[in-house]
């Protein structure tokens, strides 16, 4: 057990996956002799050899779509896109080919491929590096998409992704990652995908997060737990969403409020929203409340926090769906 | 049944003048001693003010932002061969050359401190704001020069790009359009040889950048992106193929960044103090002042005067910036459309309550 960041703990799953498994290589724009811009592949490089760790030009299409050749040949690519604004040269393969593989050779090919990425906000950075858009990946039928919100949950959850037989996006919040340090066990372990995280339970209201804003949930619940019984859920896995655990918690407490840092409409929240109203719609006591980022493009970093949902933001929609106001 | 050459292709490269300053007069373009000094002024003030964003950023007055110490001559150079009425379309590593075209130092400021202000109103300087996602300005320079052909116009487009977005889709994409439509552009390619840490010898086999032209039927050429002189001789014979109609060029302007990546950037990491001390020698600046002393054109009391004036600038230009504030709230809301749908609405009066807290 060692106290570890979110950078340190990826860079200990990708180790030791990469010592289990000989068909794990690293691709990517300066993951090798740099470590990466973020340092998260630093020195495995130096561990494992450049025909495993190996930088590439800068070309993202060519990185996911040779990572599916890769694939289907027999190794588990992952792949660091540097930032998640920069994959979108490389979209067409995800939704063209790595999405569509296993269902268009009727099972006999597949794509066991890793797209590591970090992203969303909070750390003043330049355009195009603070955006969340998770909810364009959870769209394409045939990605899973997952999420961590601290380093051992990363750990587990991406060595799940890189033991998993499909295409995993693997988002990794930067305003997490050195933000917060945690007791990670030294041994590898994985958390299965697919599967949500009760953080606290709660009686009155249940309130569904992910990634970065977890922590800002957690503030949250901190000022108003007094009032009200908040049961949290990390949701870890977007796609596929655990919808028996949401649903389960919100025929409990009747109430919910979602909160995620993309963009509001049309995302994460809205799905959650119309499962609630597929499965438990008669339990509700309250409309269920997102508090997202706007429909705006996230500005640059003067105006970011005010994109970006606060505590206040959180503690006004709890507040609403516990009193109506 | 013959198997025969069918192509055969060739790159130049040229150097005008040495590191010395010196230069070969039969290559020297035709430049009054005044634009000459107006260069230099020009790249020094680029090379400051450089240097000053570099210090903000280390007080956290700005954020991260991209240093361009070393390419002052790569990037001004061609600039300087447009007109008025030319479009500019940038990368982000061309201070001193888009400073040389008039747009206001306080522009730069404001977006590296979070500002979108700094970039309104391109129009005024047929300036572009810079691009991020590497390559994805060179369709639009494209475009803009296709419309220029299409209105029958004499202008030309001129687009940067770093020797990494060479491998881009967009790169060949853009250039292969362009020369099927035979359009007014000029790409040039700062080739400082590195993309971050990844070396040109890893982003591609070809000998040259040039002649990735070639493939697309593009007049090409490899030019010393430290001698000012070179570079704009290139670029003039390119911007003058275009204006006549005869389509688009590409220039890979060699070169070298003195600096790091970024702020966040440690270039310590990928290669040797003594690689670039090699570069310093080479450096664009000193290499024309060298010329200009050597003319007697350009005195001591000359550079003392200009720096005075270069941090006269910078420090007025850095108030104008501070003095804005904060962009108000409806800036983020405001431009998304030309009118704000009725979601939009709700969700800017809904932040309003927020404001401040
Ligand atoms: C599409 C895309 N991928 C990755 C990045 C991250 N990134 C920013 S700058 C850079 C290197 C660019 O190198 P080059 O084109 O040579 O230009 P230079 O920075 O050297 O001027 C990278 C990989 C990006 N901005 N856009």
């Amino acid at each position: 057990m060692a106290k570890l960041n979110m950078v340190q703990a990826i860079n200990q799953a990708l180790r030791l996956e990469m010592k289990r498994n000989d068909n794990i290589i690293l691709l990517g724009e300066d993951v090798g002799v740099d470590g990466g811009v973020f340092r998260v592949t630093d020195g495995l490089l130096q561990e494992f050899g450049d025909q495993r760790v190996i930088d590439t030009p800068l070309a993202e299409s060519v990185l996911i779509g040779a990572s599916l050749g890769l694939g289907m040949y027999g190794f588990r690519p992952v792949v660091e896109i540097q930032f998640s604004g920069f994959i979108y040269p490389g979209f067409n393969q995800l939704i063209s080919h790595v999405a569509r593989l296993r269902n268009r050779t009727r099972g006999s090919l597949s794509c066991p491929i890793v797209v590591r990425s970090p992203y969303g906000g909070g750390i003043r950075a330049l355009e195009h590096h603070s955006e969340s858009m998770e909810a364009l990946f959870a769209h394409i039928p045939g990605l899973k998409v997952v999420i961590p919100s601290s380093p051992s949950q990363a750990k587990g959850l991406l060595t799940s992704s890189m033991r998993d037989p499909d295409p995993v996006i693997f988002l990794e919040p930067l305003r997490l990652y050195r933000a917060i340090k945690e007791d990670v066990p030294d041994e590898d372990f994985a958390i299965p995908l697919g599967k949500a995280k009760i953080v606290q339970s709660g009686k009155d209201v249940t309130v569904i997060s992910y990634g970065a804003m977890l922590w800002v949930t957690q503030k949250a619940i901190a000022q108003i737990g007094y009032k009200y019984g908040v049961e949290l859920i990390d949701l870890q896995t977007i796609k596929p969403l655990d919808v028996e655990t949401i649903i389960a918690s919100v025929k409990k407490t009747g109430r919910c409020v979602i909160v995620h840092e993309a963009p509001r409409s049309f995302g994460v929240g809205a799905e959650i929203v119309s499962q609630i109203n597929e499965k438990a719609l008669y339990d509700l006591h309250a409309p269920v409340e997102r508090v997202a980022g706007f429909d705006t493009i996230v500005p640059y970093y003067k105006n970011e926090l005010k994109y970006i949902p606060s505590e206040e933001r959180i503690i006004a929609a709890i507040e609403k769906v516990m009193e109506g106001i | 049944m013959p198997r025969k050459k069918i192509a055969e292709f060739s790159i130049d490269y040229l150097q005008v003048m040495d590191e010395g300053g010196v230069v070969d007069q039969s290559l020297m373009p035709n430049i009054s001693d005044a634009q000459i000094t107006e260069f230099y002024r020009y790249m020094v003030l680029g090379r400051v003010f450089d240097e000053k964003l570099f210090s903000l950023q280390r007080q956290g007055r700005i954020g991260t932002f991209p240093q361009a110490k070393g390419q002052e001559a790569a990037n001004l150079g061609a600039i300087a061969c447009l007109k008025k009425d030319d479009w500019l379309v940038p990368s982000y590593r061309e201070y001193a050359g888009l400073l040389y075209r008039g747009v206001p130092l306080s522009r730069f400021i404001l977006v590296f401190s979070g500002d979108e202000r700094g970039n309104s109103h391109p129009e005024t300087y047929r300036c572009l704001p810079y691009c991020i996602p590497i390559g994805s300005q060179l369709p639009h320079a494209v475009g803009i020069a296709l419309g220029m052909k299409l209105k029958k116009e004499k202008n030309v487009a001129l687009v940067f790009m770093g020797d990494g977005a060479t491998s881009e889709g967009d790169f060949h994409e853009a250039l292969n359009f362009a020369g099927v439509f035979k359009v007014p552009c000029i790409f040039v390619c700062q080739n400082n040889q590195y993309a971050i840490s990844t070396p040109i010898s890893k982003q591609t086999s070809s000998q040259t950048i040039a002649q990735k032209g070639i493939a697309y039927g593009i007049p090409s050429i490899k030019v010393d992106g430290n001698d000012i002189f070179a570079v704009y001789a290139a670029a003039q014979e390119a911007v003058s193929r275009a204006r006549e109609g005869n389509g688009p060029s590409l220039i890979e302007a060699f070169t070298y960044r003195l600096c790091d990546h970024t702020t966040s950037d440690d270039s310590k990491k990928y290669r040797s103090q003594e690689e670039i001390a090699q570069w310093e020698v080479k450096n664009p600046i000193a290499r024309l002042r060298k010329f200009l002393e050597s003319k007697k054109i350009w005195t001591e009391a000359q550079e003392a005067k200009l720096l005075e004036e270069c941090s006269i600038k910078i420090e007025s230009a850095i108030k104008e910036a501070e003095d804005l504030g904060i962009p108000p709230l409806d800036h983020m809301f405001g431009y998304m459309y030309q009118e704000m749908d009725q979601q939009l609405n709700e969700q800017f009066h809904y932040s309003k309550k927020f404001e401040g807290k």
